[in-house]
């Protein structure tokens, strides 16, 4: 396979993963003086500016690939709704603490494994962002699954409601493990791992905490959404851009 | 000016370089350098240019940024205007790379040092990984009485804690 070929299916591997994080980082972000104690501003806040963090790495090394005069933030603001490739879960809208608490659960434990599948990456700038990107993700999983147990194993209406947002939630997470073409190409030159031992990994332990939580848990063979991954969004999509990219697009070249 | 004469970047050694860069802190804990850090992984001088190699922290470290900004300061000041300043992801930063000097440092701030290593995994049962780590010893009166407040704490380097004994709360660096 030609370098070129290799250097696009790179750049799409970083965009999604780098977009994931750009978008659930925004959602959580929302919760900032909203959440139910400070304590819990400040984490979901935390975590928000980590997973900004690792998008820019990766969106700064799609930059590079791209070698075009695009930068990470041209990439972060100045793409269009298609163009985006996270996964549906990341976008999705929560009112409801519960909805935001189900939502970060099932990403950190897909993050946790992905990111140590992808520390043993060929590619160095993609195992340097994984090697970092684990550590952050084991703290992130540890909090969501707390309160995955506090909400589920608490009150009768702490319950009510993680089980709705788990039952809501659910058709969402299939999209996580979808693979393409430049995950093939990836793995079949060796630079990424097989990553289709990720799955079962998650649904074991998902299932494992959802029993500890009390909750019922969904079958995996459920209908499941897709379209993120190819630039197909929620209708959350154009309002959480529009809110995003506004200042830039007003004022593209201001600084501070 | 070291020697009067922005060009002359030969003239330079590495361990002075080490020793400007001392000047550089971190902005969030200012008791520490980058070099302390041990964000400064290489620095290879050459005939016309310098090259300094830095490795960040934490993904999400808004101080990256300013202390890029820094380094190129305190070494233009120098008299080294053709610096080169390379990012390099890995391996990644880790507290393990900090002196037992530099966690002193820490601890005679208040700032309770990194504690655990966390560099080997966990493997991938859940329970094994969520598990809550070991109580982080107080860094003003050395208990280990102590209980975590929150992973998240004033800056993405932070965890938060509380001390039983003296009644105190305190930060953690977290390890990484």
């Amino acid at each position: 396979m030609s370098i070129d070929a290799t250097k696009k299916a790179l750049f799409n591997f970083a965009i999604k993963h780098a977009d994931d994080r750009l978008i659930l980082g925004h959602r959580l972000a929302e919760w900032c003086s909203t959440a139910p104690i400070l304590e819990e501003d400040i984490a979901m806040s935390n975590i928000a500016l980590d997973l900004l963090g690792q998008s820019v790495l990766f969106l700064k090394y799609a930059a590079e690939l791209e070698n075009s005069n695009r930068t990470e933030d041209d990439l972060a603001y100045l793409r269009t709704e298609k163009e985006f490739r996270n996964a549906l879960l990341c976008e999705q809208n929560t009112d409801d603490f519960a909805y935001a608490i189900a939502r970060q659960f099932f990403f950190d434990v897909y993050d946790y494994y992905l990111m140590e599948a992808l520390a043993k990456s060929t590619d160095e700038q993609i195992r340097g962002i994984a090697e970092k990107s684990v550590k952050e993700a084991k703290y992130h999983l540890r909090h969501s699954s707390e309160w995955m147990l506090r909400l589920g194993d608490g009150t009768e209406e702490s319950h009510k409601r993680i089980a709705e947002a788990v039952e809501f939630l659910w058709m969402y997470t299939g999209e996580l493990f979808e693979t393409d073409g430049d995950d093939d190409l990836l793995k079949s030159e060796g630079i990424i791992p097989d990553l289709s031992g990720l799955k079962a990994k998650w649904y074991e332990s998902v299932s494992q905490l959802l029993a500890k939580a009390t909750l019922d848990v969904p079958s995996i063979y459920l209908f499941m959404q897709s379209g993120g991954r190819k630039g197909y969004h929620t209708e959350n999509m154009g309002h959480i851009l529009s809110d995003m990219q506004y200042l830039r697009r007003l004022y593209p070249d201001a600084k501070w | 000016m070291r020697n009067g004469n922005t060009m002359n970047v030969a003239a330079i050694t590495k361990d002075e370089i080490l020793e400007i860069l001392q000047e550089v802190k971190d902005p969030e804990i200012p008791a520490v350098s980058v070099i302390e850090m041990g964000m400064v992984r290489e620095v290879i001088v050459s005939d016309n240019q310098v090259k300094i190699v830095i490795t960040p922290t934490y993904s999400g470290c808004p101080a990256m940024g300013w202390i890029h900004n820094e380094i190129k300061k305190v070494l233009e000041l120098e008299g080294i205007s053709n610096l080169i300043i390379e990012t390099r992801l890995s391996p990644a930063w880790t507290t393990d790379w900090m002196s037992e000097e530099t966690k002193l440092k820490l601890k005679e701030s208040g700032i309770a040092p990194p504690q655990n290593k966390t560099n080997d995994f966990d493997g991938s049962d859940l329970f094994n990984i969520i598990k809550v780590p070991a109580a982080i010893i107080c860094p003003f009166c050395d208990s280990d009485d102590t209980k975590m407040i929150s992973e998240f704490g004033s800056t993405a380097c932070k965890s938060l804690h509380y001390c039983n004994s003296c009644l105190q709360g305190f930060d953690h660096f977290k390890c990484h």
